[in-house]
């Protein structure tokens, strides 16, 4: 299902990460392991954050607890007042132990992105590790000491949580084959919120551990817990919300109004054209929530449009309808943009918002293409580029065509 | 609650002259005056920050002022943030000090356990495994007196028992001041470290993050239900008589199912059924549901589809759980005579046996084009007499436990006063008959 073309980004991280482990774990089994209960006791945290991580929106794994973690055991340099000497091998042998104990279910559960998530916590970890132990270790930092100390650690994270965007937007793009730039943006939003927590929370467990010793971690682990517990909270009413969305938007096609799966396939096919087109994940989020419901207006009608192709109705009847969604939309409670984009997607191209450009063009398609027999798409597009003047967006159309090229349909998460 | 009674005004200008007293002996050693002012600003800008975004009080700060300071030094504290906040109703004033004085009365009397334990100098030293006993003590005794004294107040200006006032704030403020009492101790701790308050300002931004994303939360769930109910109101009007009769079905179930003695978890679970039991009515066409005269035996079948279509629509919704069973086998009767199935007894599942005599009391309660409304105990009457035969005895009988002990009072969002006339008498609907 997945296509191969991938670039070479995805061998590449994946390759560095291996031979990372690899030597760490050769280094580490020849020199043993240093203070081996502080090892045993981040090792434990880091394996009950994989174990509570769980699927973002997109293809975005979440693990706070377990990321927070893994870096404060990169960044630790006392325990109690005492020095450590775990070093950089050390670091990522521990965390990449305890990651893959703590993904263990998830593996059995038959999840795939595991292996691009390990790659990534291991090289982020080798990097933090890497800019921080050498230093610690040879003296330099003596002249860090106090406020200074803590504001470096600061630096460090921030270093590595960039690095970590930069990364997982590379294996996204790797995988899906979406354009690099938003998927970028949409990682470095993320890290706004989310990633500056856990920055804050690993340089606030290396400080709290070095100070107060081990007995920080399960003092400091509870609150981390409980926003860890909201985000999943969040994430679950996200889902359910996206699921209510969908299953009603279905109304219209058990209502005999529209053919089964036109809403569905509206919207993947939507998104897709929005992704090829950049826009970001919030606006995704517009899109896929207004194609879903486009077509919403014509409950409002007393007898439904034959076979719901609304395309091939006068432009005043299918603006009526458009405006008859929009209301019902507002009424909803969604997002005010779903609904703008749901009353003007009947409009003249040159004044629609872009989300409505390509709501108007992809239903066209759709309805064109629907049963049309095999060379039906390319009659579809061929119509919707001659239509390009008024009606159809041509830089919409033109996408809609690269996106089709490729066959995106058939993507995970998306089709 | 414009005119605030005359005890509950003495009671909190008591409070307040309380709250001065512990405030009176001046901060002595002159190394608190610095910390006493950066908390003071650091809680009132995080009161600034968190009064936008989200209501409630932003514990950490406080909870590191008790373990970092005395007790007159440490009530200090909230002073500033409390006297400058906003509030939204008159008389503010006495709002403000009552505000003030709540928590510099909490925060003294924890401060001074803490010291009394000697916790400060545990967290000087960070000698950890001790340091956790006179916090959680702290913690305690602050939880106790905002207790205490919200009690009273609710006592005083409300009329609510105080005694229940006192056995419900307890256990619910508990938790979560706890957590952020761990919060606080780390913030405090690293205070006094090496690191110094640059470090403990760090432990605020994850509690920050957890606040934005419980609001989040919140905001999201509540534009979740404004959707589902949206949707529900477009039933109603395409069905064009049952303005808010999903709504009051909703509220008619979850009165049964309390009165079954049922969990909060499967209230919530029969709400959502009572409210979305006739979403199926969106794929009947409206032509037929708004037809005047008498239906064909063939249009009647079209319409007993509903609960099918109704099933197909909220099929992919997981969490409403059971209440999708419910919302195909509403019409299902005790005889086995309903549909879409004909099940029988026990093979109906309960819920959907609740939802069933909430319909059916519903439509018997209000008015609809085609019969006027009839009295609650006429309906409840007609319902004990078809128990056994259409409904479930239990269920009729536990609706009739509740609606003669608290009456039947339906509020309904979206009630707008019925436009009578506009539609012509329509035959009875299978969905809406008893």
């Amino acid at each position: 299902m997945i296509r191969h073309r991938c670039p070479l980004s995805l061998p590449v991280i994946h390759t560095s990460a291996a031979v990372l482990t690899l030597t760490s774990l050769c280094v580490t089994f020849r020199t043993g392991v240093h203070e081996g209960f502080l090892a045993l006791a981040f090792g434990a945290l880091v394996a009950v954050g994989e174990l509570t991580r769980w699927r973002g929106p997109g293809l975005r794994e979440i693990a706070p607890l377990g990321a927070a973690g893994a870096l404060a055991y990169a960044l630790l340099g006392e325990n109690a007042g005492l020095h450590t000497h775990h070093g950089v091998c050390q670091s990522v042998t521990i965390v990449f132990a305890a990651s893959l104990l703590g993904s263990v279910p998830h593996i059995a559960r038959g999840r795939s992105p595991t292996l691009d998530h390990l790659a990534r916590r291991v090289l982020t970890v080798g990097f933090a590790a890497v800019c921080f132990q050498p230093l610690c270790h040879s003296g330099t930092l003596a002249a860090w000491s106090g406020p200074a100390h803590a504001l470096l650690l600061l630096a460090l994270l921030t270093l590595t949580v960039l690095c970590d965007a930069v990364l997982a937007a590379a294996l996204a793009h790797a995988r899906t084959g979406w354009p690099f730039g938003p998927l970028l943006r949409d990682e470095l939003r993320s890290t706004l919120c989310i990633g500056s927590a856990v920055c804050a929370t690993g340089a606030v467990m290396a400080l709290a551990v070095a100070v107060a010793g081990l007995w920080a971690l399960p003092v400091f682990s509870l609150p981390l817990l409980l926003t860890q517990l909201s985000l999943r909270r969040y994430a679950a009413v996200r889902t359910t919300y996206r699921q209510t969305i969908a299953s009603l938007a279905r109304a219209t096609e058990i209502a005999g109004y529209t053919p089964a799966g036109h809403a569905l396939r509206v919207a993947a096919l939507s998104q897709a054209v929005g992704r090829d087109l950049g826009l970001t994940e919030p606006e995704l989020t517009v899109l896929e929530y207004a194609a879903l419901m486009h077509d919403i207006g014509q409950l409002s009608l007393v007898d439904p449009v034959p076979a719901g192709a609304t395309a091939a109705l006068p432009v005043e009847r299918q603006r009526r309808i458009a405006l008859l969604g929009g209301a019902v939309v507002r009424q909803t409670g969604v997002s005010p943009q779903v609904a703008v984009v749901v009353e003007r997607q009947a409009d003249p191209c040159r004044e629609q918002p872009l989300a409505a450009r390509i709501v108007r063009a992809v239903n066209a398609y759709e309805e064109k293409a629907r049963d049309a027999g095999p060379d039906g798409p390319l009659k579809a597009l061929e119509e919707l580029r001659l239509g390009t003047a008024d009606d159809y967006a041509p830089e919409v159309v033109e996408s809609l065509a690269r996106v089709l090229a490729r066959g995106c349909l058939t993507l995970p998460g998306v089709g | 609650m414009e005119a605030v009674p005359a005890r509950a005004r003495v009671y909190v200008i008591a409070i307040g002259l309380v709250a001065l007293l512990c405030l009176l002996p001046p901060p002595t050693a002159r190394t608190h005056a610095w910390v006493v002012l950066a908390l003071a600003a650091l809680y009132a800008g995080c009161e600034q920050v968190a009064r936008r975004r989200f209501a409630g009080t932003f514990y950490p700060v406080l909870l590191a002022s008790v373990f970092l300071l005395p007790p007159a030094a440490a009530a200090f504290v909230p002073l500033p943030a409390a006297l400058l906040s906003h509030v939204e109703r008159r008389p503010f004033l006495l709002r403000r000090v009552w505000r003030a004085a709540r928590l510099v009365l909490g925060v003294w009397a924890a401060a001074g356990v803490h010291e009394a334990l000697d916790g400060c100098d545990a967290v000087d030293t960070s000698d950890f495994p001790y340091a956790l006993g006179p916090a959680g003590a702290a913690v305690l005794v602050l939880c106790l007196v905002l207790a205490l004294l919200d009690g009273g107040i609710l006592a005083l200006a409300e009329k609510a028992p105080a005694r229940r006032a006192w056995r419900e704030l307890l256990p619910r403020s508990l938790a979560p001041v706890a957590v952020h009492g761990t919060a606080g101790l780390m913030m405090a701790v690293l205070w006094r470290s090496p690191y110094g308050p640059v470090a403990a300002l760090l432990v605020l931004l994850p509690m920050g993050v957890s606040w934005w994303v419980y609001a989040q939360y919140h905001r999201e769930r509540d534009a979740h239900r404004a959707t589902i109910r949206a949707l529900v109101q477009a039933v109603d009007i395409k069905d064009g008589y049952t303005r808010g009769h999903s709504e009051r079905v909703g509220q008619a179930s979850v009165l049964i199912a309390r009165e079954l003695g049922m969990d909060e978890e499967r209230v919530e679970v029969l709400r959502f059924a009572g409210i979305l039991h006739d979403v199926g009515k969106l794929g009947v066409p409206t032509r037929l549901l708004r037809k005047d005269g008498p239906l064909t035996p063939e249009e009647r079948r079209v319409i007993e589809l509903h609960p099918e279509y109704g099933h197909e629509i909220v099929r992919g919704i997981s969490f409403l759980g059971e209440a999708r069973t419910a919302v195909l086998h509403h019409h299902e009767r005790l005889d086995g005579s309903g549909y879409p199935y004909g099940l029988a007894g026990g093979q109906i599942p309960e819920c959907a046996r609740v939802v069933a005599v909430a319909d059916a009391f519903d439509a018997m309660t209000s008015n609809r084009s085609y019969s006027r409304a009839r009295p609650v105990p006429t309906a409840l009457e007609e319902l004990e007499r078809c128990a056994g035969t259409h409904f479930d005895p239990r269920m009729v009988a536990a609706l009739v436990r509740a609606v003669s002990r608290s009456g039947w009072h339906p509020a309904v969002t979206a009630d707008e006063p019925a436009r009578p006339g506009e539609r012509p008498q329509v035959s009875s609907l299978p969905g809406a008959r008893p």
